[in-house]
């Protein structure tokens, strides 16, 4: 197994990524961080109910393995679901608008923060049960192989989700029948309210894959580039038919696990000093400066994104809820 | 020193079986651990070894025979030194080989007369046919399960399908149900059409979740964009001596969650004409079927393209003083149970329901409007079953029209036990189907 022990000094390496592609991740992390900032504030004015699990602070885990991906790949992951649906394309209106359960929401208002799903972008949900989706996307990757296709299949999950049996079974399918599945732990240090250390044996989390014979990578998951560059080794391998592959995304949420967490089971100051030093958005912003964006440029993508994020706060509080007769569709289909 | 060596059973529900090779001759020396012969049972061909030492005196069921009773004497061993057939001087010494017929009658089953363009078949073969044409017809298609491939079936259900349609449609899974079922649910979310095959209902326990959560409850969580046409089939209720864990009937476990369809197939045509339909369903379907009836015989339609469809129930028999309504083994219980009532002088009226979501509700309150009397049978628990459903229906629907109320017949409120005897009475028999008959008609 590779480790990447990359510290959170910006390599000079790193300058010779492309200006464009920085840009449009960065772009992707500062639209994410805007909207759940905003269903965070709407939640607190009860336009938004029910549960409600922010990604702030764990934006380069998504955006960098997007940038990796092709079109037709799927993507399946847990509640916290709002970052990947943005970075998958999805309107941030209908994201916002099944937040308030209107009709115009992806799931028109029937599903709410943790159930949304796009098979038009790939995205396969937004499922409510700790680790529900990781036989699924397994399963989304048997059916990219059992079509011949080169697709892949990347499940997210937490490090709560990697204590559940299913995971496990799940990687015992995907690597006896080889599936194109990469299974991306998002390891933010905390399942809920329980430390890592406190609920999981051993030392990492992707060591489990060993007992499968599945390749694995412990990845700095703040640091955008060095996510990327993980999540193209892991696609290539899975695309050329050699089966599942884990990343580990080491990471970390800023908020607590839903809205209605007090987040006691750490400090502020813990929190803190990972904002200050590992920030995935600030540190590209501090990589963008030295490739020589200057700070006006940086400054109007904001203006841009909080403009955006206004649109779809107002879409969403300005759409119906769903009518009546909603209430009886879509529980079959004939 | 003369041994009778006996057809043995080989499984839970084995009753008979194919004495299909004698492994030794008349004359053989044999110690104990030889293998004697192979034996054919509805479920695999498998090998039986001596227990005793000495010679083969009389081979007095000739290889090749059908439906050989467990526990018929098949041969005689005799002591090392004895000649073959010295110890049996005539034949008619030994009473029971004139009397124990080899092949002796199916009891319950009456002799069934061929319906034209269709074949007698049991009800293994409808489900297996019913597979096997739609994989054919839809390369979307395929199976996975427990030991469904190389092993053609714990229940041997899926015969022949590895051969025909090779590994990438017919897939053997590790003992994992939970994960296996969820693996199933993505690849119908990706469009594929699994088949999803549980040993039995029981293990399916282990996939509650995958099914409750994932497979009913995503296509109105997503606003309709995430249909799941997956087929989960299996055997469901009691078998025969396996006890609470092995024998429960879930129907109503299912049946309860909206987003399922719930189909439990009675006959050949029923399993064939549902299944196929359920395959091409693009909702999730939970398929009950029985152990004890795979091995029955019934006509069933030669069509490919014959179909039963889901949520419509079958008036197996006509009547008018009592509706019996039943599902899966119980349907053949109750006309059973028909036949004796008849004598009684009640004529009573059989509904298959075939479908448990969708209820057909129309044949159900027809037929009540008609007779005015009902009673329900199932093999799961009474409380919360499905007969529980069908009496607040009929209460809802038709109260006016009831002239007694509403009688179950279920398994009893116990786990299954183990004992023969008490494993009789925790399942429902033909006598309470035809005395809760009798009560509803107030007659003894």
């Amino acid at each position: 197994m590779k480790k990447n022990t990359s510290t959170k000094t910006l390599n000079e390496s790193k300058m010779n990524y492309d200006l464009e592609l920085l840009k449009d991740m960065y772009q992707k992390m500062l639209l994410i961080r805007r909207f759940e900032e905003k269903a965070g504030q709407l939640y607190g004015m009860g336009k938004i109910g029910g549960f409600c699990h922010l990604y702030i602070g764990q934006e380069a885990v998504v955006v960098g393995i997007q940038s990796a991906q092709i079109e037709g790949d799927s993507i399946v992951t847990s509640y916290r679901d709002h970052g990947h649906m943005i970075a998958c394309d999805m309107d941030p209106k209908g994201v916002m608008a099944e937040l308030t359960g209107r009709e115009d929401g992806y799931s028109k208002g029937k599903g709410g923060s943790m159930h949304m799903f796009s098979r038009e972008k790939g995205f396969f949900g937004g499922h409510g049960i700790v680790a529900a989706q990781v036989p699924i996307g397994a399963g989304l990757a048997f059916a990219h192989k059992y079509n011949g296709n080169k697709n892949v299949s990347i499940t997210y999950f937490g490090d709560g989700a990697a204590n559940q049996g299913q995971v496990y079974e799940s990687y015992n399918i995907a690597s006896l029948w080889k599936l194109p599945v990469i299974f991306v732990i998002e390891n933010n240090k905390y399942g809920m309210g329980t430390s890592v250390n406190r609920s999981s044996a051993g030392d990492n989390l992707s060591d489990r894959g060993k007992a499968y014979g599945i390749k694995s990578e412990i990845v700095d998951g703040m640091d955008i580039i060095a996510v990327r560059d993980a999540a193209i080794r892991a696609i290539e391998y899975c695309r050329s038919g050699k089966g599942p592959y884990i990343l580990e995304m080491k990471t970390y949420r800023y908020r607590g696990h839903s809205m209605s967490d007090p987040a006691k089971y750490r400090t502020r100051d813990e929190v803190e000093k990972i904002r200050k030093t590992s920030d995935p958005i600030e540190n590209i912003k501090i990589l963008l400066n030295k490739m020589g964006v200057e700070d006006k440029a940086l400054k109007d993508i904001d203006v841009k994104i909080k403009s955006k994020i206004a649109d779809a706060a107002k879409f969403a509080q300005d759409s119906p809820e769903p009518s009546e007769a909603e209430l009886y569709t879509d529980i079959t289909i004939n | 020193m003369t041994i009778e060596i006996l057809m043995p059973a080989l499984s839970p529900t084995m009753e008979e079986g194919t004495l299909a090779k004698w492994l030794v001759n008349e004359g053989d020396s044999i110690s104990s651990g030889d293998l004697i012969a192979e034996i054919e049972t509805d479920k695999a061909t498998m090998e039986v070894e001596a227990v005793d030492d000495g010679k083969i005196g009389q081979l007095l069921v000739p290889a090749g025979t059908e439906g050989v009773k467990v526990n018929t004497p098949i041969a005689l061993l005799i002591d090392s030194t004895e000649l073959p057939h010295a110890s049996i001087k005539n034949i008619a010494d030994k009473p029971y080989l004139e009397k124990e017929k080899i092949a002796p009658e199916l009891k319950m089953v009456k002799p069934i007369t061929l319906e034209p363009n269709s074949s007698i078949i049991t009800v293994r073969e409808a489900l297996r046919n019913a597979m096997a044409e739609e994989m054919r017809s839809d390369k979307n298609v395929f199976v996975m399960g427990e030991e469904v491939a190389e092993y053609q079936g714990a229940y041997k259900v899926t015969q022949g399908l590895l051969d025909e349609f090779g590994d990438k449609r017919v897939y053997d899974t590790p003992i994992t149900e939970h994960g296996f079922a969820g693996i199933g649910i993505g690849a119908a979310f990706g469009n594929l059409k699994p088949i999803v095959e549980f040993m039995t209902f029981n293990f399916a326990m282990q996939a509650m979740d995958q099914i409750i959560n994932s497979a009913a409850k995503t296509l109105y969580m997503s606003g309709g964009q995430m249909g799941c046409p997956i087929v989960f089939r299996g055997p469901n209720g009691a078998a025969s001596r396996v006890a609470a864990q092995h024998s429960q009937c879930y129907a109503s476990w299912y049946a309860h969650c909206p987003g399922l369809k719930v189909v439990s197939p009675w006959s050949s045509k029923d399993a064939k004409g549902l299944l196929k339909s359920a395959i091409r369903d693009p909702d999730p379907v939970i398929f009950l079927e029985n152990e004890v009836m795979y091995g029955q015989s019934f006509n069933c339609p030669d069509n490919e393209d014959f179909l039963l469809p889901i949520g419509k129930a079958n008036v197996e028999k006509e009547g008018s003083d009592v509706t019996i309504i039943a599902f899966s083994i119980m349907v053949g219980k109750s006309l059973e149970a028909a036949e004796i009532l008849h004598e009684k002088g009640i004529n009573a009226e059989v509904v298959n329901l075939r479908s448990l979501r969708p209820l057909d509700l129309d044949t159900i309150i027809n037929s009540v409007k008609k007779t005015n009397r009902v009673v329900t049978c199932e093999e799961g628990f009474p409380f919360a079953g499905i007969g529980a459903e069908i009496s607040a229906v009929v209460n809802e629907n038709a109260f006016d029209w009831l002239d007694a109320p509403v009688k179950r017949v279920t398994g009893k409120d116990v786990p299954m036990p183990y004992a023969a005897n008490l494993e009789k009475l925790a399942l429902p028999q033909v006598d309470d189907i035809v005395n809760a008959c009798s009560e509803v008609c107030y007659k003894d």
